[in-house]
């Protein structure tokens, strides 16, 4: 199955949360990647049927997601928020969600999807006394106890060890392999590239790039970096680095010198060399600019 | 109607603290009973405004607030309603369903106190137990539907929940008589008169304006909330 959008906004008033989004979301993992604030959520309640476009259509092969109940037949939700009843043990919990879907068998499909999860342990706990990384769990069994063909999850390694993380990965990974279409939100690049196939960029409410996690990963590598330098002898360093085609620009400043490379590896390898063969010692290298936010804001930059 | 939609809502309402606040009226009520049978104040008058002022005109209404909002918002509050909302299930029949709860809850909490402290204090008498038990139920499942639509549009239910049974109804309703016909206690009082014989009830909105806004507002609550629902969004933090 697959969720199309096509030309989707969304506004708040006079605040655009998503911009004219186009995407199709097919069999296998997408990574909705983002910053916090950019969309992600607004973008995934949509397709979930939990908010109405303002702009464009949202439907799920074919068939609108807004204000339409049947697509919880193929959809299973995780969302953000933790929203589990906390008086219900985990297994009661995944059972009336077995219930709800109208289950032939929902104990079995209950304890299907506990196991899925590794819950079973601690299934006769009170919800409320579970761990966050507990809850999120149970919270997957009851999205997967229907066996949906679409499973949405919203930041869903949040709150998690990193142990039920590999498991949750894996298991989102098989289901993907299993040909289900499964899209999860994440601000964590390594988070994506580790379970998603496709990947899907959004930024400040746009969709900034789309692709497999190679080329985001070499679209996010190769942009300039700018790395701040503190040696032994500053000017003597900058002058051999200006020399190579990798370098293009050195700024000296009272607190070191400013590199603007141009080419990540080359610059990377040859930062050292040049140090060592001009007798200068190297005392702080630090990428300037290699929080998220400037990376996205490239990204953002190089698409329109 | 929903069993399992029926049976987490119940545990979600009985369960937590409000069960408490759902007893603890109706136990005044037959409490006050007990004491008036006691000192010997058992009479028509007595029980008819023991009916009036504390069963119909206080413990009706914040019991109709308590059961109405409690079937939904807290739920909506903290999110666990989107377990419901993600089902293969009519939202409208979602809403029917925790209509049904907590009308039920109003009958054992609400209307059947009320039987037992008019009993207790006049018996069968002037038909006063039949007339304000109706009345109590009646004017309970309209309290139920109005204030699961207040539960499900806005966030802000129990304050414009106590404001409408305390200020309207209670106040302006005490003071101007057109007030009156637009309140849901009044229209229970209505009910009560017409079932009773007793010269100290008397009520200021006819009947023939009583029941078709009762069925009005029952009815046009349920399907609103359902609609209501339908459209429910989660806008996130974003």
């Amino acid at each position: 199955m697959k969720i199309e959008l096509s030309q989707v906004s969304r506004w708040y008033g006079n605040v655009v949360a998503v911009n004219d989004v186009s995407m199709t979301i097919g069999p296998g993992v997408t990574g909705l990647l983002g910053p916090n604030g950019a969309g992600k959520s607004t973008l995934l309640h949509m397709m979930a049927g939990f908010l109405a476009a303002s702009g464009g259509t949202v439907t799920l092969d074919g068939t609108p997601t807004w204000k339409n109940h049947q697509i919880y037949r193929h959809i299973g939700l995780v969302p953000e928020r933790e929203g589990v009843y906390g008086f219900l043990t985990g297994w009661q919990f995944v059972l009336s969600a077995a219930k709800l879907h109208g289950l032939p068998s929902p104990e079995d499909a209950a304890t299907k999807a506990l196991a899925m999860v590794e819950m079973e342990p601690a299934r006769d706990r009170r919800v409320e006394t579970y761990s966050k990384g507990m809850k999120q769990r149970v919270k997957v069994a009851a999205a997967l106890v229907h066996d949906p063909q679409v499973l949405l999850l919203d930041e869903p390694f949040n709150g998690m060890d990193p142990r039920q993380r590999m498991h949750l990965m894996d298991l989102i990974k098989a289901m993907g392999t299993a040909g289900k279409t499964i899209l999860f939100s994440s601000h964590i690049l390594e988070e994506v590239e580790r379970v998603a196939q496709h990947i899907e960029v959004v930024v400040a409410g746009r969709h900034a790039a789309s692709g497999d996690f190679r080329e985001i990963r070499r679209l996010m590598t190769d942009r300039p970096h700018l790395f701040r330098i503190r040696s032994s002898d500053d000017r003597k360093l900058a002058a051999a680095l200006i020399v190579d085609r990798s370098a293009g620009g050195v700024t000296l400043t009272s607190n070191g010198l400013e590199v603007q490379a141009t080419e990540f590896r080359r610059f990377a390898w040859l930062l050292p060399r040049v140090a060592r063969h001009e007798g200068v010692h190297l005392h702080q290298v630090s990428p300037a600019d290699e929080d998220l936010e400037s990376v996205f804001a490239y990204l953002i930059t190089r698409s329109s | 109607m929903n069993g399992v939609v029926a049976g987490i809502t119940y545990r979600a309402v009985l369960g937590r603290r409000r069960i408490l606040l759902l007893i603890l009226l109706p136990l005044g009520l037959v409490g006050l009973a007990v004491l008036l049978r006691l000192v010997g104040s058992a009479d028509e008058r007595s029980a008819v405004t023991l009916m009036q002022s504390f069963a119909i005109g206080t413990m009706l209404p914040l019991l109709g607030l308590i059961a109405g909002t409690g079937v939904i918002a807290p739920e909506i509050d903290d999110g666990t309603v989107l377990h419901l909302l993600s089902k293969p299930i009519s939202r409208p029949v979602i809403a029917q369903t925790k209509f049904a709860v907590a009308a039920s809850l109003l009958a054992l909490f609400a209307a059947l106190p009320t039987f037992v402290a008019a009993w207790l204090l006049v018996g069968g008498e002037s038909g006063i137990a039949t007339g304000f038990t109706v009345g109590a139920l009646c004017g309970g499942i309209a309290y139920a539907a109005l204030f699961l639509l207040l539960g499900v549009v806005t966030r802000h239910a129990v304050t414009i929940g106590i404001i409408y049974a305390l200020v309207w109804e209670g106040l302006i309703g005490n003071f101007v008589p057109g007030a009156r016909q637009f309140s849901v206690q009044q229209w229970a009082r209505s009910i009560a008169d017409q079932l009773s014989s007793s010269p100290f009830l008397a009520t200021d909105v006819k009947l023939s304006f009583a029941v078709p806004a009762l069925i009005v507002v029952t009815v046009g609550g349920v399907l609103w909330a359902g609609q209501r629902l339908r459209a429910y969004s989660l806008t996130g933090d974003e």
